[in-house]
């Protein structure tokens, strides 16, 4: 293939991927009642509808303070891992690194029903505590692999050099581990907000008709009406992600350069 | 294969086994940066000429200009007396061995040497005959169903070479080809080149910043700064008349003396160096008054009281010892003129010669046809 | 010291067995969230997938008998069908994708890179909308068709394998471009001017040079897609079709039903799937490198 066409072709592709995106960015600024393309013109409607919504509202919230308790529970035993699993022997270590890993690879779904069939039994269905318990476990992993990605540069003979120097254990951890791999484990907690923040399949299952999620609010909407409203949540979405990770992202540019 | 027709000739060819090269005012700018500026040179055929310089000197632009990989901005290249400006790199029949040695990872040796006979078309028979014979070249028979992982550095590079000449380019590059290697070993395929080019009688262009590796190896050396020529020779040429200061100290190791030019006397260049006269060599006659800078080669210059005189006419001065060290075949002084100028005299060890002390008055003589001006 | 002492320490430390109590603040600081996972995630997925054996009673008659379950077979040939129609369609979108990032120059690459994020990053559930809200009855492809004159009647595109496999190649593209760009881009450069300097000729110089030594990122990148296809919910549930169910979808289906044997068994062949595939994966040489890299 010449230069000139796999130019195209990319440029092409590259559309493909972006416009959907945008299409929606656009879409939740129309002024119309109705799904229009273009929009005849440009308003803050949907916003409002949005704002106006306790439905809505009320979905948002709990997703927020949902990601929130995820973040603290998964980043505080993610993190704790991660040093713990740097320190076993082989074998050890393959197993328990396949058992926190394996929520990236078994299928929504199968974890989804798993926990479902567990959570029932103990009225958990419906709280945002069951919530939080299987988000937590479907955002270790990305917090164990960026905790464990930043230690793995890190010189195990500096914690040495503080006990050498008189720290008592947790003092080295204190002063010399934790500022060192401080930027891994916050990467890890925004990726663990996000993880929870944007989680559909467990949330369909667990939350009830008391827990609603704004995922789960969203497909609600889908399945039933489809209004502008949800083109405006989801511009919302994607900026909080997109903010999310631009400061994720700065965070890993400042550590490599530490 | 669409381009053998429009290729260059194989070296079976045409008479003279080497391909004649032209370079006319050769140049190359990068987001107007230029790094060549301005190289022009005849390389003759069969000829061995090393393009040799310091890193971003320009020497490593002007051999993939010349294997078709960058475009010049300026000049022109003729191959044969073809230009090959807009001829793509695969038509262009030059072997090429890459400066880490650019071996197919995925490919044993023998479908690395093969490489280019299967791109022309050649039939497994004699595609198996000739890649046998090629590694017998260069030393590696039976070696053909290894992977490069498998070879040390220097079979890798012998493969490398193998692969380049398999199908009888008139013209090999070779960029920086020995860099990775260790010394000795390095020593060993150096000679080993010679005798390749030796038998294969094509031309070799050959690029490094090893300046010793130049002078073993070529027939002639370009010196390569800033983008253009410094100084175009063959290696005793250079070494014995450096044209500049550049090239006086990128090549081997000088002393420099600074003076005023007082006369010219039977071709000789006398000038007064902080109140000693000393005589030297000069390219043209010099206008009384002028700075020069003379220099002279460390070994070139005896302590005058040694016992192995210099022959014909000799500069004279007076220094004063600051260091020696003991190098195992030679001693290294570094001494201080009287006018505070710093200069390394390297003296060969042995029966004859006395270990001088730190601060020890003396006087140094060298010959008069080893200064020359620069 | 006296010698006594030296004597009655050596055999103190021989016999205290070190090793076990080597690890113990290893174990204390993975304790925690191995026991939290154990109770809260493996032990309830386990428990679930038991029941595809215990029920109605101990035996494998449910996974026997569903290589003669016409609706399992329909569903498991459709998931196959749409995971190796998105694996293929996201390896012809996405290799040249990454061929061209691997050849830009830096701050070109990464703008690109940018751009095949935004989508990675995207919640899945707001790209299926952005393609219902494309390929709807009234959406924008079919109303830009009718306004072209292309059109008479609308397009039947949403709720169709079409659509499930476009947004699914949407969704899927990123984890075929990244392992392919990060394969490509260790290629050395010396290589591919070496083959030309060779003889070959560009289109050479790909299949010989290039191709085969990009092969560890399109194997990795085929399996990842295809892994991740197959266990694909949230899309084909909004712009599929009801006659067309996924794995995944089946088995909400049966959980609805209360069919927990049936349920778990599905997700037991679901999961087995995925393991086995996985560990295909692992096998391949240079492949591990690849995929770490992709997944991050």
């Amino acid at each position: 293939m010449n230069r000139p066409a796999l130019k195209l072709f990319v440029a092409v592709v590259l559309l493909f991927l972006a416009l959907p995106i945008l299409l929606i960015v656009v879409v939740s600024f129309s002024s119309a009642a109705y799904l229009t393309f273009p929009p005849p013109s440009f308003g803050l409607r949907w916003y409002r509808a949005y704002v106006a919504s306790s439905e809505w509202l009320a979905a948002t919230g709990l997703s927020l303070s949902v990601a929130t308790a995820v973040v603290i529970l998964s980043t505080s035993l993610g993190t704790l891992a991660a040093l713990g699993l740097a320190r076993l022997p082989g074998g050890a270590r393959a197993a328990v690194a396949a058992l926190i890993l394996s929520p990236l690879i078994v299928p929504g779904i199968v974890v989804a029903i798993g926990i479902y069939y567990a959570f029932s039994r103990y009225g958990l269905i419906g709280t945002p505590i069951g919530l939080v318990l299987a988000h937590t476990c479907l955002a270790v992993p990305f917090v164990v692999t960026s905790v464990a990605a930043s230690l793995a540069g890190f010189d195990r003979r500096l914690e040495q050099a503080a006990r050498s120097l008189g720290a008592t254990p947790w003092g080295a951890f204190r002063q010399v581990t934790l500022p060192l791999i401080r930027s891994g484990v916050l990467v890890g907690a925004l990726f663990a907000f996000i993880t929870s923040f944007d989680e559909l399949i467990v949330a369909l299952f667990l939350s009830g008709s008391g827990a609603v999620t704004l995922p789960r609010q969203m497909w609600d909407d889908l399945r039933f009406a489809i209004d502008p409203t949800i083109a405006a949540v989801s511009t919302l979405t994607i900026g909080l992600t997109a903010l999310l990770l631009g400061g994720a992202h700065l965070l890993r540019n400042r550590s490599a350069r530490a | 294969m669409d381009g053998t027709q429009a290729a260059l000739p194989s070296a079976a060819q045409l008479p003279g086994r080497g391909a004649k090269i032209s370079l006319v005012d050769l140049e190359k700018r990068f987001e107007g940066v230029g790094a060549v500026r301005g190289i022009s040179l005849e390389i003759g055929s069969g000829e061995f000429l090393t393009l040799l310089g310091p890193s971003g000197s320009g020497k490593t632009t002007t051999l993939m200009m010349i294997a078709g990989f960058e475009t010049p901005t300026d000049g022109d290249i003729a191959i044969d007396g073809h230009s090959v400006i807009g001829l793509p790199p695969h038509k262009r029949n030059i072997g090429m061995v890459f400066q880490n040695y650019a071996l197919f990872p995925h490919l044993t040796v023998a479908e690395n040497i093969g490489f280019p006979l299967k791109q022309r078309g050649v039939d497994r028979a004699t595609r198996t005959r000739m890649v046998a014979d090629s590694l017998a070249m260069v030393r590696l028979p039976g070696y053909e169903a290894r992977y490069p992982r498998q070879l040390s550095g220097g079979q890798q590079q012998r493969v490398a070479l193998a692969r380049a000449i398999v199908f009888q380019p008139r013209l090999l590059l070779m960029d920086e080809p020995l860099g990775a290697l260790d010394k000795q070993l390095r020593e060993s395929l150096q000679l080993e080149m010679r005798r390749l080019h030796a038998d294969l009688g094509i031309t070799f262009v050959y690029v490094t910043h090893d300046q010793e590796e130049a002078l073993t190896m070529s027939d002639r050396i370009a010196v390569v700064n800033e983008g253009r020529i410094a100084q175009l020779g063959r290696p005793e040429e250079l070494y014995d008349r450096p044209s500049s200061r550049f090239v006086a100290s990128f090549i081997g190791e000088s002393n420099f003396l600074s003076g005023v030019v007082r006369g010219m006397e039977e071709g000789l260049v006398v000038a007064d160096c902080s109140g000693t006269t000393v005589h030297a060599l000069a390219a043209e006659p010099l206008l009384i008054g002028t700075e020069v800078t003379l220099t002279t080669r460390p070994e070139r210059m005896r302590f005058a009281d040694t016992a192995f005189p210099l022959t014909g006419r000799q500069n004279r001065v007076r220094a004063t010892v600051t260091e020696a060290m003991f190098a195992g075949e030679r001693c290294r002084y570094l001494l201080r003129g009287e006018d505070g100028a710093a200069i390394v005299l390297k003296e060969p060890s042995g029966a004859g010669t006395r270990r001088r002390a730190v601060g020890e008055a003396t006087e140094i003589a060298w010959s008069v046809a080893d200064t020359v001006v620069v | 010291m006296s010698d006594a002492a030296v004597i009655t320490d050596i055999p103190l430390v021989r016999t205290f067995p070190v090793r076990p109590f080597r690890h113990t603040g290893a174990v204390l600081l993975v304790g925690p969230l191995v026991l939290f996972m154990v109770v809260f995630y493996a032990l309830p997925v386990l428990a679930m997938l038991a029941r595809s054996v215990t029920e109605p009673s101990l035996s494998l008659a449910n996974f026997t008998r569903l290589a003669h379950d016409s609706v399992f077979l329909h569903v498991f040939g459709t998931t196959l069908r749409t995971a190796v129609a998105v694996t293929v369609g996201t390896l012809l979108l996405g290799y040249p994708v990454a061929l061209a990032m691997s050849r830009m120059r830096p701050n070109a690459a990464k703008l690109v890179l940018v751009i095949v994020l935004l989508p990675f990053w995207t919640s899945i559930l707001v790209r299926s909308y952005a393609w219902m809200v494309l390929l709807g009855r009234h959406g924008l492809i079919n109303e830009a068709l009718l306004a072209a004159g292309v059109l008479d009647t609308p397009l039947r595109l949403l709720n169709t394998p079409i659509a499930v496999h476009v947004a699914m190649i949407h969704i899927m593209l990123p984890y075929m471009i990244l392992p392919l760009s990060s394969v490509l881009r260790q290629i050395d450069a010396a290589l591919p001017r070496a083959a030309a300097s060779l003889g070959a000729t560009q289109w050479g110089v790909f299949r010989q040079v290039v191709l085969p030594l990009s092969m560890p990122g399109v194997v990795a990148g085929t399996l990842l897609v295809f892994v991740l296809s197959l266990g694909f919910y949230i899309t084909p549930a909004l712009v599929g079709g009801p006659r067309d169910l996924m794995l995944s979808q089946l088995i909400a289906q049966q959980v609805d039903l209360l069919n927990w044997s049936y349920a778990a068994c599905l997700s037991a062949t679901l999961l087995a799937a995925t393991l086995l595939l996985l560990a295909l994966c692992q096998m391949v040489p240079g492949v591990r490198g690849a995929f770490r890299l992709g997944v991050r």
